[in-house]
């Protein structure tokens, strides 16, 4: 484990949230809510956004819980100024995290970018919703998936995380604050408008139970600073501005010193850094979940709140003599294409419910090659894809 | 999380027996969504059963179609929105309209006298809760929490210790004992209806096919 690794969590965490209750009772918890709780056990001290639908009540939660703690809250006059005081809070030390939807993502990207390539660690929420543009801003939706992972230009890893209950919301945002002070890399924490609002009956692990990662802050004096220089782990150390570590950010192409470079045998290390940083470690990063995978005859691929359409389908298929099974990708990017691999291997067919028009389901086309048969399930009116449609296109099937 | 990979079997149940799906449609600010989450947490945290609770709302500020449903299980709750409603209240007729075409043969309807005119089925139970609200409490804002004291009283899908420990723990400090009032005089439509009216048939009848 290249990145610093402790069990309590970071500044501010000794502090319990003043409405946020305790931890280790059953409560009732909305997803923005427990994505928000996960946040701050995973360090978050400091938020800035611009409220939408339907990702308002983490800008309203981070609004009450900050402040309490002495940590800064900011309502910035839009999205594209949100990320960019995140990035800025970031390189000055702190765990910071911004929560948008489909217009304020879409806004975001250029600054996104921007985070990737002067390896800035960010958590950036989507909670999709119905689009383009203003479109169903109310209703779920799953379109976003590919601009997750393509919305900034240039090439660039992406790390992108999907839940589709309560519990994951809160696990899979400590996750991805990890992931990011580990990676030193913007992620995103895609989740829907369903998953978002849902409320549901949820325990929250003890903060001491929690891993919560910190990145690694450099341990020689400031003038011996060289701000991109690597070790094995190709991950550089991150000091923090204001603390006299005096280096160069810039959105250009820069060396081991931070500063602008073109020369080819200096730009072509550094694209293969960024990318291997993270492609080395696939393995921490690639989260999936199985639901009577074992003896499936047709296998289920979903993500985010089309996964509890599919377990009541696979559920409700068995009863009725169907050998359904699940892979929810709790991962989206780096598609997690091993796992894939093995639940199409053996399988009469393979069924890809979305609500979108085949996002998720021309990759698994993709990694498929010959396996079994995928078909793609969309679906976009604004409504979720309910358990008989999914059982009903297995007539089709069998 | 520790591990990339988790593994778990769908629970071999009996499949929709023990789920009751609640849906609590009307218009957005009549307070709806907050009814939902006093039911589900009277279910969930004072009754001890498994809950989700799924909300829809329209891009309007105010008003607009808006609805909560409440499913409460004895299992894990996989599919977490209704999908054969038993249980439906409509505080309008917009909502009424709109959200009463996947009700479960028999589901319980109630509806609000004055504000639907049309109830979906002529099984349904209208009871004046925005009128008790206005003229016995002084509060229409209290409409939400006197329908949730009839359909308790109705149907029996919380008890009544669990919706009243989860109304207080929610509600504004100060208001307590007005919307243990609203919630006592919503029980009591229910019962003065059971006592006046024969229940209504929970076969299914030519109207709900």
């Amino acid at each position: 484990m290249a990145a610093e690794s402790s069990k309590t969590a970071g500044k501010g965490a000794g502090k319990t949230a003043s409405r946020s209750g305790r931890k280790g009772q059953a409560r009732l918890l909305q997803g923005n809510e427990a994505a928000s709780l996960g946040a701050l056990a995973a360090g978050c001290n400091f938020f800035a956004g611009y409220p939408i639908t339907p990702a308002s009540e983490i800008t309203e939660f981070m609004s009450r819980e900050l402040p309490a703690r002495g940590d800064p809250f900011i309502q910035m006059e839009d999205e594209i100024a949100s990320i960019g005081a995140c990035v800025g809070a970031s390189l000055a030390g702190r765990k910071a995290m911004t929560a948008t939807s489909g217009p304020g993502f879409s806004l975001m990207q250029e600054n996104l970018g921007y985070a990737c390539i002067a390896e800035t660690p960010l958590v950036v929420v989507n909670v999709m919703r119905g689009g383009p543009s203003t479109g169903l801003p109310t209703n779920v939706a799953q379109g976003d998936v590919q601009q997750a992972r393509w919305g900034t230009h240039g090439d660039h890893p992406a790390i992108v995380f999907c839940p589709s209950s309560v519990s994951e919301c809160f696990e899979l945002m400590v996750r991805a604050f990890n992931m990011a002070e580990r990676f030193r890399n913007p992620v995103i924490f895609l989740a829907d408008e369903m998953v978002a609002h849902l409320r549901e009956k949820v325990a929250l692990p003890a903060e001491g139970d929690l891993e919560v990662i910190d990145r690694r802050r450099p341990t020689v004096p400031p003038d011996w600073y060289v701000p991109y220089k690597t070790d094995g782990s190709l991950i550089p150390r991150l000091a923090d501005l204001g603390e006299g570590y005096r280096y160069h950010v810039t959105g250009l192409v820069h060396d081991e010193r931070g500063f602008p470079t073109r020369r080819a045998d200096e730009v072509e290390p550094f694209y293969a850094r960024l990318f291997d940083k993270v492609s080395r470690h696939f393995d921490e990063l690639m989260l999936t979940k199985e639901y009577s995978l074992d003896d499936a005859e047709i296998v289920l691929i979903a993500y985010g709140c089309t996964a509890r359409s599919c377990r009541a389908a696979v559920r409700l298929g068995r009863e009725r003599g169907l050998k359904l099974g699940l892979l929810q990708l709790l991962t989206l990017w780096p598609f997690p294409r091993q796992a894939v691999e093995r639940a199409l291997a053996g399988r009469r067919a393979a069924l890809v419910p979305e609500l979108n028009m085949g996002q998720i389901s021309r990759e698994v086309k993709r990694v498929n090659d010959g396996r079994t048969q995928v078909i793609r399930h969309s679906k976009m009116d604004g409504t979720m894809i309910t358990p008989e449609e999914i059982l009903g296109r297995m007539r089709e099937v069998a | 999380m520790a591990r990339s990979v988790k593994k778990e079997t769908a629970p071999s149940q009996a499949s929709t027996q023990e789920r009751m799906e609640v849906r609590l449609a009307g218009s957005g600010g009549q307070g709806l969504i907050l009814a939902g989450l006093v039911l589900a947490e009277a279910a969930g945290l004072y009754d001890g059963r498994s809950v989700a609770m799924g909300q829809s709302y329209g891009p309007e500020a105010r008003g607009g179609a808006s609805k909560a449903e409440v499913i409460i299980s004895d299992q894990d709750i996989d599919y977490p929105l209704a999908t054969k409603v038993d249980l439906f209240l409509a505080l309008t007729q917009e909502a009424a309209d709109t959200y009463s075409w996947d009700l479960k043969p028999g589901a319980w309807i109630v509806v609000d006298s004055d504000l639907v005119s049309h109830p979906p089925s002529s099984r349904a139970v209208a009871l004046p809760f925005t009128a008790t609200a206005r003229d016995k409490l002084k509060k229409p804002m209290v409409a939400n929490v006197v329908a949730l004291g009839a359909l308790i009283e109705l149907s029996g899908v919380v008890s009544r210790r669990a919706l009243e420990k989860a109304l207080l723990a929610r509600v504004p400090k100060g208001t307590e004992s007005l919307n243990k009032k609203a919630l006592s005089e919503g029980m009591k439509l229910a019962k003065d209806f059971k006592s006046s009216s024969p229940l209504p048939s929970q076969e299914p009848s030519a109207e709900d096919v």
